[in-house]
């Protein structure tokens, strides 16, 4: 990394203890719910019961006359000024987007709709209310299942559309000019082989529930919410309810965690400003975890019928793409491009001809869909990895010995993908020889062996998913191709003060990550200033007025980037003075270690505080230069990165019982130069626990009318740290080459390749039962079910009882469910 | 989520307690550690105008020896069960048990007595009274009571306590010389209900099985006794292989729910070779 070289005591790289974490752990936070304004209210929202049915009757009276009610709204009082919850991402021109009123007006279409909100002085007195409410629905037929909701003169979810498709994108090589046409591999193919998954719903299930307090304040107002995305909220904000942006300030306090599921404008945060504005009084809104479950956005929730061909010697040919993507009942703010965005990643490292991707969006009664962690990419790993697994079964090949006949050599980086993507760099052999040796890939290969040989009724199993995903999201040119209705880059910018201290203002706004940390460590080895000199100022629109916040793993790779950007404009201005303070040429100075001296003559020179001093005063400054070292930098990237790695999952399998227990995980991820080891690794584990959950533990599931029957962790189940095993972490660095850190970024690489590793080791234990696939989760029960269907079954016995309308949040007959929710 | 309003008393002796219950009527409710009836009242399942908190009653925590017995208190929590002696050296099966009830804070708070009040029947020690034939203490306007456990869970949340009744401590019977036990949880995540639970206690005597229990987890609306597969134990040699033929009868007389956390069939599975396994690992075969 060249722009660090030689500078003592690097902090880049260091494994330093996170600067943020002090105040959480002894519980000096700064959440939303913390936040107390004098004369605040306090807001309760009624949710619809049903899935899909007009409003026929609101009553409110009663509740108004609850104690301490000071006011009940429905979606009659909003109707003509909320106008709709943006999305931004209208990924066809024909796309049909229906409208999503924040507080429904005349019709609910999933259940957990918001439909009246209390304003009471206490929430409890807010909650209380609720009940008085009267409300009568009349049902309309709910639409589940995304295939039945295409068919033609089907029950509408939206009766003003014309159908419950909401867009088609499609890409293909051929036409786009990046490859064959998809036709002629097809037709060409030696071996075919075609297998659909189900991308089950997920829920992000963010530590804090969100929460919003909205403070009107004359033509404006100041939101604080639990959000991951201030600037975005505050120019969504402005359009959405049409007030002038300068009179919105967004401010994102302590932020437990987002995983994209607050990558959101809410319409818990309009319904605030609404209530907020109407009354002229500052409000609270603080939603229960089962408020959370059932009304914040949902994750994947698609089927993939994938098609690969190639020859018979196992080299690829071409790859069939076609989804359906459960949109829910109403596009959110990325809802569209979330399934889009696994577009340029179905093909991964390997070296297809031709390749086709089409995806269909659809409207279904269900918890509108939206970003959740990797979004896109996990389900495109998940399809080529599991289906080359499949089509290694077809040759009767090694699935690792096919990965490496396909993949892209090290030595032919850069190179263009089937879908035009150019991958910068990356080792595919490097990351795989180190993790086989990592886990004892041989090893284990013996073992499973000897335990088939003597019929072990507990077998193991042994998957693989090599990966890549795109991240630093992204450069502006692109998007704009993609139709996504803003840019990609980030801004920073430095200021530093008249005792040599400095703050750095980014607009990527932490909730949780390590900003405050990494940008402190990049900083201090760009300006030579200690680690504790620094200050990260983010997640304000006042403080940090310019960015776009942190999802899509770009902090680093785009917010890290403006840093270094705005510190090199420091140093520029720096050495200019510095040249000036000690009468020398600037080219003749050279920085290092926080101060700059005459090349050859070091101890000679001015430190960076003393320069900084020497700008505040500006007593003797170049002609015409503005005092101040302040700088500031938007980066724009000009390419993706492209993190890779290659994970292994050993798994055993209890034939009896169906219980699938990870014995080893071992993964070597390729995320470029690293700043901070400690963070991406706590950045990794994290994400293989969300990666792993999807694959063995979470689902959500829909009953047939519509409920949400896995509306609480008692039925909603996430695996805790006793579930995993200690992971197996590892590296190699292949420094990207379109930024000067030489980083990928790390946020989701554990959640984008994990899930394929584990159930591609579940389907291996399984071989000798010739089991081709098992739907996840792989519960217990469905691994069980295999077993028993043996040959061929696919093990797609959800978790349900018959009457079985959808896959992805499958769905029960009735929601008699006994027990659930009340095993408490 | 929020409950609805309601009073509050914690009365200081059991006396005041049964009192206080009383007046409530059948609007009052118990609060011994919460962990189940502060849930459902967040969900609003259920409407209480008066919890009546035996926090207070130091008379009802605690464990003690009494002759062939030991006496826990209903009040005593799932940690002081875990961390008693007693219970180690004579009911090794409750502690078993105990040890897989939710996590740290949960058996930091939660209580045996509540426990077996509360009767869910995917809970983990009503099996375990019932496996332990333990007998249950109760009291209430109509004076002291005892109930053998086999009386005491009479369906899906419901027990033999009358309106006004409180579970003071529960006898368990010590298991004499020669028995060993072992309780066999199937849950999907480490701090999770159980799918099916299946405890047993063997007693051996050479090479056969003397006698054996076994009692059966969330396989019906009460916790169960599997007494076919106790009858073709008892007497029978202690082989896999008779184990793994009296095991396959488990299924009889249970009705296994249907939910989302598994079909009944797979739950008849489980039943089976859960039971297979409690009854080697009891017997040490
Ligand atoms: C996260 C979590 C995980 C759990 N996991 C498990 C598990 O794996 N296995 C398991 O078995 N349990 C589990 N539990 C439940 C736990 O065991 C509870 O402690 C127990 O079910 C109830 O005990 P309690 O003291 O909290 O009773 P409370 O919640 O206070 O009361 C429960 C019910 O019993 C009544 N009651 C309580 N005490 C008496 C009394 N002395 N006399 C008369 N009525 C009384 C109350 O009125 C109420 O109806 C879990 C609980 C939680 C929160």
């Amino acid at each position: 990394m060249t722009a660090v070289e030689n500078r003592p005591a690097a902090e880049i790289g260091q494994s330093r203890l996170r600067k943020e974490d002090a105040h959480l752990l002894i519980g000096r936070t700064t959440w939303t719910d913390n936040i107390t304004l004098p004369g605040m209210l306090h807001l309760a929202i009624l949710r619809s019961p049903m899935a899909h049915a007009t409003i026929t009757s609101i009553d409110v009276s009663a509740a108004k006359q609850r104690p301490g009610v000071v006011a009940v709204f429905t979606g009659q009082d909003f109707a003509e000024t909320q106008g709709s919850i943006p999305c931004a991402w209208p990924v066809t021109p024909e796309m049909v987007n229906p409208g999503h009123p924040s507080l429904a007006v005349t019709q609910v279409n999933h259940v957990g709709e918001a439909v009246a909100v209390v304003v009471a002085r206490d929430k409890y007195l807010a909650q209380d209310a609720l009940e008085a409410i009267d409300i009568d629905y009349a049902p309309l037929p709910v639409v589940l299942d995304m295939e039945a909701a295409l068919v033609a003169d089907t029950t509408l979810v939206h009766g003003h559309t014309s159908s419950n498709r909401s867009f088609t994108w499609t890409f293909e090589s051929g036409a786009a000019g990046t490859g064959a046409p998809i036709e002629d591999t097809l037709r060409d193919a030696e071996v075919t082989v075609r297998r659909r998954f189900i991308q089950q719903r997920l829920i992000p299930s963010f530590m804090e529930p969100r929460s919003t307090v909205v403070s009107p304040n004359g033509e404006g107002v100041t939101m604080w919410s639990a959000t991951q995305v201030p600037h975005i909220l505050r120019t969504m904000l402005a359009l959405t309810l049409n007030i002038p942006e300068h009179k919105v300030r967004v401010i994102a306090p302590d932020v437990g965690g987002g995983f994209g599921g607050k990558l959101q404008v809410t319409p818990e945060e309009v319904i605030c400003t609404l209530v907020a504005r109407k009354l002229g009084k500052p409000v609270k809104y603080t939603e229960s975890r089962s408020e959370s479950l059932m009304s914040a956005h949902h994750g994947r929730d698609q089927i993939q019928d994938i098609t690969i061909t190639a020859k018979r010697d196992g080299t690829v040919t071409g790859l069939d793409v076609h989804l359906f993507a459960d949109m829910g009942a109403y596009l959110r703010l990325v809802s569209p491009g979330i399934p889009v965005l696994g577009a340029f990643m179905y093909n991964s490292i390997y070296k297809f001809a031709g390749y086709r991707f089409v995806c269909e969006g659809v409207f279904t009664n269900k918890t509108p869909t939206d970003a959740y962690r990797g979004a896109g990419r996990p389900e495109a790993t998940f399809a080529i990895e599991r289906i080359m697994d499949a089509l290694a079964g077809e040759l009767d090949m090694d699935p690792m010995e096919l990965r490496r006949k396909n993949w892209i050599k090290h030595e032919e980086f850069p190179f263009t993908t089937v879908c035009g993507l150019t991958y910068d760099s990356g080792n595919y052999e490097a990351a795989t020889a180190k993790a086989l040796e990592l886990i004892g890939w041989d090893e284990l290969r013996r073992e499973q062996a000897e335990r088939r040989a003597r019929r072990d009724p507990v077998q193991l199993g042994l998957g693989i998913s090599t990966f890549t995903e795109m991240c630093g999201l992204a450069p502006s040119r692109v998007l704009g191709s993609l139709d996504y209705g803003a840019g990609g880059w980030e801004n920073a910018s430095i200021r530093v003060l008249a005792t040599g201290k400095v703050e750095v203002v980014t607009g990527a706004s932490a909730h949780g990550q390590g900003h405050e940390t990494a940008w402190s460590q990049i900083v201090a080895d760009q300006l030579g200033v200690p680690f504790d000199d620094i200050e990260v100022i983010h997640g304000d629109t006042q403080s940090s007025p310019k960015g776009l916040d942190t999802y899509g793993s770009r902090s680093l790779v785009v917010g890290g980037i403006a840093v270094v950007k705005a510190a090199d404009k420091v140093v520029e201005k720096a050495r200019a003075i510095a040249a000036h303070m000690l009468e020398a040429n600037p080219d003749d100075l050279e920085f290092a270690g926080g101060s700059f001296s005459v090349k050859g003559s070091p101890g000679s020179g001015k430190t960076i505080q003393e320069i900084a001093f020497a700008a505040f005063a500006a007593h003797d400054l170049p002609d015409g230069m503005e005092p101040s070292l302040d700088s500031d930098a938007t980066f724009d990237p000009e390419n993706f990165s492209f993190p890779h790695g290659t994970h292994l999952c050993a798994i055993d399998v209890d034939t009896e019982t169906g219980r699938a227990t990870i014995r080893k995980y071992a993964c070597v991820d390729d995320i470029g130069e690293v700043i901070n080891p400690l963070i991406a690794d706590g950045q990794i584990h994290g994400g293989l626990a969300q990666g792993i959950a999807q694959a063995l533990y979470e689902e959500a599931v829909y009953d047939a009318d519509g409920n949400l029957t896995t509306g609480t962790f008692v039925d909603y189940l996430l695996p805790s740290a006793s579930d995993l095993p200690s992971f197996l972490t590892g590296r190699t660095v292949s420094p990207s080459t379109t930024n000067p850190l030489g980083v990928k970024g790390v946020g989701e690489a554990g959640t984008i390749a994990s899930t394929p590793a584990v159930v591609n080791a579940v389907v291996d234990a399984l071989k000798p039962w010739g089991v081709q696939d098992v739907q996840m989760p792989c519960t217990p029960e469905r691994i069980w079910r295999a077993v028993a269907e043996g040959v061929g079954g696919a093990a797609t016995a959800d978790r349900s009882a018959e009457g079985t309308v959808a896959y992805g949040g499958a769905s029960t007959a009735s929601s008699d469910g006994s027990g659930e929710g009340e095993q408490l | 989520m929020i409950p609805a309003s309601f009073e509050y008393e914690r009365p200081a002796n059991l006396d005041a307690a049964v009192r206080v219950l009383q007046d409530g009527g059948e609007d009052a409710k118990v609060l011994a550690g919460g962990q189940s009836l502060l849930p459902v009242l967040r969900l609003r399942l259920s409407y209480p105008e008066l919890l009546v908190d035996l926090g207070g009653l130091a008379e009802l925590r605690g464990i003690r020896e009494d002759g062939d017995a030991i006496v826990i208190g209903s009040m005593t929590t799932h940690d002081e069960v875990l961390k008693s002696e007693l219970v180690r050296q004579h009911a090794p099966l409750l502690a078993q048990a105990t040890a897989t009830v939710g996590d740290r804070q949960v058996r930091h708070l939660g209580t045996f007595g509540g426990s077996l009040s509360h009767a869910d029947p995917a809970g983990d020690l009503p099996t375990i009274a019932l496996t332990l034939d333990a007998q249950l203490h109760a009291t209430g306007p109509g004076g002291p009571r005892v109930i053998p456990a086999s009386e005491f869970f009479l369906d899906y949340l419901t027990t033999a306590l009358r309106p006004g009744e409180i579970l003071t401590a529960i006898r368990i019977p010590k298991l004499g010389a020669g028995w060993s036990t072992h309780y066999e949880k199937f849950d999907r995540v480490a701090q999770a209900w159980s799918i099916v639970g299946v405890a047993a206690a063997v007693r051996r005597s050479n090479g056969s099985i003397a006698e054996a229990r076994v009692g059966l987890t969330n396989m019906g609306t009460t916790p169960l006794r599997a007494s076919l597969v106790e009858d073709e134990l008892s007497g029978a040699a202690a082989s896999a292989a008779t184990v793994a033929s009296a095991s396959r009868s488990v299924t009889e007389g249970t009705h296994a729910p249907n939910d989302l956390a598994g079909h009944a069939d797979y739950r008849n599975h489980l039943a089976q070779v859960l039971t297979r396994r409690a009854v080697l690992a009891a017997a040490g075969i």
